[in-house]
């Protein structure tokens, strides 16, 4: 154990001693979550609309000037009909548009009410997401005004469409993408980099004729890392919270856990890696294109899955990130608990089995 | 009476079809310096890694230490101590963090490890070095360094794998000073080099061809078999009997 932990302290000398490598497993992911975070912001400035106006009476002409007057929204000016609307999306021109249907006024005194219609481009989810809920505030406020202590029957709803990416997949999307990034580059990538080195600089080979055993020796060389990843998943989660404002509706302690499982699993790899490769540039080649490729593309945090043809969903499957995706959203955002989670945390439980199995018999192999 | 730390008998070792090492056999006395001599690709690196624990053979009986590579490598592993051609330091660890480090994987208690390190920088003079970066060093000290650090454990046996490699002369006889003190304190050294002038320093050298030992003797008594007043001709003799390229 005292033979252990000195080669535990060995490691972290190696981590803290090289600027670079302290660098990139403690401020990476810091400014990872920053740069994600402000530019999927969800402060709305001054977003331009345009509108459809089907009525022309001075009811939805106040509507549309109350929308302009806030501070969240400036027109663009009115378009004519659907193709109206497209034509400004395609263009860049604005993100949401508001339709508002004939004879207004006179909806908005009948007992059902008048609805009006938000259309949003979502292919940019979180964005189209926020703007639709300013603009119904924007809606439910004026309609509240109008009716006054007299409640409905007087009132204004409005209906949204979502255009490009109905169901809105992709929202907060950004922190379970960056934890799962994270995570794959400090323990696969830097894993399987200080195994490698080892063995370049010759000092694994003097490992490997001392007493301690190869499997304590690899396990001495992930521990500082798996607490390097620990420290990282908590500062994810503050900043997520406390600057982004993305909620931890799950718990903590099921996060936590289940993050440990997926590191497990980046270490694995990172091992795996290792054992296959003799110089650091093939570990740190094989480690970005066979890892951080398919975790940025295929694990749903940019593309989703459903959208992909059919062999890149099978090829999905076997990208641990996708998995670690699913649940991390679901715990986090959605507030779920194991029960919701026990398939895709199993299937990362058989990955962790596998990849270690692997990686052991392959380091033991090559000792022979 | 002498007695044999090292024992091998019909050693061997096959990779697939190809046999790195055939059926060598040799003894080594304690406190001896054994030279083991042999081109690249005659298989000393295998035969090295068999006696260290590291590689199973294929065939034969050897014992290190007394212990047998067959069953009872862990126990080879804590008699011994092993220098590569390479710098086995860490180069971003300084000089004292390395004696640590090193000496924890041996199992040396903390008094032990302050008491053997600070003699043993004394002897180096490196006392005043000690919190410096081993990367800072000059390649003879950091040499010298990796032996000491070597033999730290007082293993029975020390195995060099050509630790000489790109030095100046002068480092080198220095070196083997310090080969010669670790010999006189009862360790037992076995050594692989290219230097022929170093084979002349080894109480008994072996030469390789093809995985097997063509020669063992003083290096007096090869040169009188061969008939030269050199271990370089007796060498190039043997070595260019070779059929297997690198």
């Amino acid at each position: 154990m005292k033979q252990f932990l000195q080669f535990v302290k060995k490691e972290f000398i190696h981590i803290l001693r090289d600027p670079r490598t302290l660098i990139i497993l403690v401020g990476m992911p810091m400014v990872q979550i920053l740069i994600f975070g402000f530019a999927l912001t969800n402060e709305v400035k001054n977003a331009r609309f345009v509108y459809v106006d089907h009525s022309g009476d001075p009811m939805s002409h106040r509507l549309i000037q109350r929308l302009e007057a806030s501070r969240y929204f400036e027109s663009a000016g009115a378009v004519t009909g659907p193709e109206g609307i497209d034509r400004a999306f395609r263009r860049g021109v604005c993100r949401i548009a508001l339709v508002v249907p004939a004879d207004f006024e006179a909806a908005t005194r009948r007992p059902d009410g008048a609805t009006v219609q938000l259309i949003a481009d979502a292919s940019d989810p979180n964005t189209a997401n926020t703007l639709v809920n300013y603009a119904e505030a924007v809606v439910a406020d004026f309609s509240r005004e109008l009716a006054g202590p007299a409640q409905p029957p007087f009132s204004i709803r409005s209906e949204t469409r979502m255009r490009y990416n109905p169901q809105l997949k992709g929202a907060y999307n950004f922190v379970p993408g960056v934890m799962a990034m994270v995570l794959l580059l400090v323990c696969t990538m830097m894993t399987a980099l200080t195994v490698v080195r080892e063995k370049e600089m010759g000092t694994m080979e003097v490992m490997l004729v001392s007493p301690m055993r190869p499997l304590r020796i690899i396990l001495a060389k992930a521990v500082p890392y798996l607490l390097v990843s620990f420290f990282n998943i908590t500062t994810i989660l503050l900043l997520s919270v406390f600057v982004l404002d993305v909620p931890i509706r799950g718990h903590v302690g099921l996060l936590f856990a289940e993050s440990a499982l997926f590191t497990g699993v980046a270490l694995s790899l990172g091992l795996l890696i290792s054992t296959a490769t003799a110089s650091q540039q093939t570990a740190m080649f094989i480690s970005l294109i066979g890892m951080f490729l398919p975790t940025i593309m295929l694990s749903g945090f940019m593309f989703p899955i459903e959208n992909m043809p059919l062999p890149l969903r099978v090829l999905s499957n076997v990208v641990p990130a996708r998995w670690f995706f699913v649940i991390v959203r679901s715990v986090m955002i959605k507030g779920t608990g194991i029960a919701a989670v026990w398939k895709e945390t199993l299937v990362l439980a058989g990955m962790f089995v596998f990849f270690t199995t692997l990686a052991v018999r392959k380091f033991k192999l090559r000792l022979e | 009476m002498t007695e044999d730390v090292i024992q091998a008998e019909g050693l061997t070792r096959r990779f697939g079809d190809f046999t790195a090492v055939d059926a060598i056999s040799l003894s080594v006395a304690r406190g001896e310096i054994f030279g083991f001599l042999g081109a690249n690709g005659a298989g000393k690196t295998t035969a090295m890694r068999m006696f260290c624990g590291l590689l199973k053979p294929s065939a034969g009986k050897a014992r290190v230490a007394g212990y047998d590579v067959w069953t009872e490598t862990e126990a080879i592993k804590r008699s011994i101590g092993y220098m590569s051609q390479r710098f086995s330091l860490y180069d971003d660890l300084s000089v004292v963090e390395n004696i640590r480090f090193y000496a924890g994987i041996y199992g040396l208690g903390r008094a032990e490890v302050r008491e053997r390190g600070d003699r043993m920088l004394e002897e180096l003079g490196l006392t005043a070095e000690r919190k410096a970066l081993v990367r800072s060093l000059p390649p003879g000290w950091k040499q010298r360094l990796a032996f000491s650090v070597a033999i730290l454990h007082e293993p029975g046996i020390v195995f060099l794998d050509e630790p000489t490699g790109g030095v100046d002369p002068i480092t080198r006889r220095e070196f083997w000073k310090m080969i010669y003190r670790a010999a006189d304190r009862g360790i037992t050294v076995f050594v692989t080099t290219h230097y022929m002038d170093e084979a002349e320093y080894c109480d008994r050298v072996s030469i390789m061809v093809d995985g097997r030992i063509e020669a063992l003797d003083t290096p007096a008594g090869l040169k009188r078999e061969h008939d030269t007043d050199s271990i370089n001709e007796v060498f190039l003799r043997l070595a260019r009997q070779a059929r297997r390229t690198e």
